[in-house]
């Protein structure tokens, strides 16, 4: 149910953590990652998910395929 | 100590995206072609045709004594101030809300001297005690600019807060930022507010068309739009911003980044409109695009202009308008004087042990034996000037000098890390440009290869200015029919200048020198080379 943070692809540059609507995005010694507990895919909030509609690099805010779709994007 | 953030906007630019900006109904604003004599503007648009001598070159000119306050202490607003007074940016602004073709934040060196670059990113905490550092121990520091290394309105927060605390604690530095336009409108007002009195937003295109070819996307109203769309947005935002802060006086520079093939023939006529919305200066800058650097100019092979490709355009423009010519498309955390970079003196680590008494009397003392002897540069050239009064001569020349500051020729050739070139005519001595070069004196290339770079970066100019020079590099640039000239050493550069065109002049009547007109020069690209 969540969306994830390719770590090689990642500027560090925190602009999805500024967007994200459930305060999902981590970070730890300027690595960003995203807790799939919080993330709802911003389904509920935005047409798009924020992290990937504002990250600078292409293919890095991607689906986690480790975790189930979240519930109401399926 | 690099981190791995960075960007390399060109300008400057960044993006900017309200911090949980929940009120996602922020609207598109469709711009209203506003009238343009709405209050006062920057002396740029002053009357309808020519332009001021404001911006730019040389002293306060027919500038009103309220604009002359507030940029004659501004190394990045006036060509004159920028030999004697510093700046530095903070990197407080790392996210970025568009993406431009010119820029890869992935990319990061520390030697690399380009916007959107830093080495590391700081708090606002960080960057408000860095700021009391440097102004502790450079005085003649009177500018704070927030530039990035993404958007400073990407980050609001953050930018907000860091010139609060400069603010608070340092009441006398002018407060600066640089940004795209995209959520300018949305904080005039706090920018207002918070008496930040300059403003640069970099503008390349007023035609969507054009736009879409620099820009792939916008991210906007929590939406990413793309295209030729996008590119609408962001330049009715762009103009939008302009016209806002310019009727609140704030002042405004314009950045362009000039893209052969793709905006060169355009901004012109973006020139033209900036200037309408009360635009103060107009700084259009060589595309950096070196293919190392990753970003999409640089691997498509687009390339940068030559010099004398923007000086023509700059001289086209400069009758509408004030041109900033001695820009050094500095990084995100650049400190020192514009052609110096003393960041690594400043970071964090180093800001933290420092002792730091930040004492107005003292800066405020230094700075008044600037004022004097930039008075006295002044002086020397205006009586300089008057010994070529009723000399009839169409000829002008380029003159390279070698400087560390202060107005003066006082570089060793082996030692420049640039060279600054100054047009002379009859009518004076003008700052055009400044070269790039690798350190002579570097070890890694053989002297004849650094030699040639040197040669070919102010391949253009007639005359070379030192302090001193070694005999190895005299022969070559007179080899390469540029006369390296020491006599002037830590003289005056614009009265040196003038003097030398007098003498120059002269040798072309008695024929001694048969005047040609010299070739175009490069643009230097790629990291700068530190020992």
């Amino acid at each position: 149910m969540a969306y994830m943070i390719k770590e090689s692809n990642c500027t560090g540059c925190s602009a999805c953590q500024n967007e994200c609507p459930n305060n999902a995005i981590l970070e730890k010694n300027f690595a960003f990652s995203i807790d799939p507990e919080k993330c709802t895919e911003c389904v509920g909030f935005f047409d798009e998910p924020q992290c990937a509609a504002i990250c600078p690099m292409p293919k890095t805010c991607i689906i986690n395929p480790d975790v189930p779709r979240f519930a109401s994007a399926v | 100590m690099q981190h791995p953030q960075s960007g390399a906007l060109q300008h400057k630019m960044g993006d900017a995206m309200e911090n949980g900006t929940r009120k996602a109904e922020a609207q598109l604003f469709v711009m209203q072609p506003t009238p343009l004599n709405s209050g006062p503007k920057g002396c740029g648009s002053k009357g309808g045709g020519g332009k001021s001598s404001c911006g730019s070159s040389a002293g306060q000119g027919d500038l009103s004594p309220e604009i002359w306050e507030k940029v004659k202490n501004h190394p990045c607003y006036s060509e004159e101030a920028h030999h004697h007074y510093a700046r530095m940016h903070v990197a407080v602004a790392p996210a970025c809300n568009i993406q431009c073709n010119y820029c890869n934040r992935k990319y990061d060196c520390s030697n690399e001297s380009r916007p959107g670059v830093v080495s590391e990113r700081l708090t606002p905490e960080q960057a408000a005690r860095k700021v009391l550092a440097v102004a502790s121990n450079i005085p003649q520091m009177t500018v704070l600019g927030i530039a990035g290394p993404g958007d400073p309105l990407a980050n609001p927060e953050k930018t907000f807060k860091t010139f609060e605390l400069v603010t608070q604690a340092a009441p006398d530095i002018k407060l600066c930022l640089s940004t795209n336009g995209l959520m300018l409108p949305e904080y005039v007002d706090r920018i207002q507010a918070l008496n930040i009195d300059h403003v640069t937003i970099t503008i390349n295109m007023i035609d969507p068309e054009i736009g879409a070819k620099i820009y792939p996307w916008i991210y906007y109203n929590r939406k990413k739009y793309e295209g030729v769309e996008a590119a609408r947005i962001l330049s009715e935002r762009q103009l939008l911003g302009l016209e806002m802060l310019t009727e609140r006086g704030i002042l405004c520079k314009v950045n362009s980044v000039m893209i052969p093939g793709v905006n060169d023939r355009h901004l012109a006529e973006v020139n033209r409109e900036v200037k309408s919305r009360g635009a103060f200066l107009h700084n259009i800058m060589p595309l950096i695009s070196a293919p190392e650097h990753g970003t999409v100019f640089g691997l498509n092979g687009t390339r940068g202009p030559t010099a004398q490709e923007l000086k023509v355009l700059q001289d086209s423009c400069e009758g509408e308008m004030n041109m900033m010519r001695h820009c050094r498309q500095c990084r995100a955390d650049a400190v020192g004087l514009l052609g110096e970079d003393r960041s690594n003196e400043f970071t964090t680590e180093k800001v933290m042990e420092m002792d730091v008494h930040y004492d107005l009397e003292i800066r405020q003392a230094y700075q008044e034996d600037v004022e004097r002897q930039r008075a006295a540069v002044v002086a020397a050239r205006n009586e300089e000037l008057m010994t070529l009064a009723g000399t009839d001569s169409n000829i002008s020349i380029l003159i390279a000098v070698a400087t560390k500051g202060g107005g003066r020729i006082n570089q060793h050739f082996g030692h420049a890390k640039e060279f600054q070139v100054y047009e002379v005519s009859t009518s004076g001595a003008k700052f055009v440009g400044h070269r790039r070069v690798d350190n002579y004196c570097q070890g890694g290339f053989g002297e004849e290869e650094s030699l040639e770079t040197v040669v070919r970066a102010i391949n253009d100019c007639t005359a070379v200015f030192i302090s001193r020079i070694g005999n190895c590099p005299r022969e070559g640039l007179l080899k390469a029919g540029i006369e390296p000239i020491d006599r002037f050493a830590l003289e005056y550069i614009e009265q040196s200048a003038l003097a030398y065109f007098r003498d120059y002049l002269e040798r072309v009547r008695s024929g001694d020198v048969e005047h040609v007109k010299r070739g175009d020069a490069d643009i230097r690209q790629g990291a700068l080379i530190t020992t």
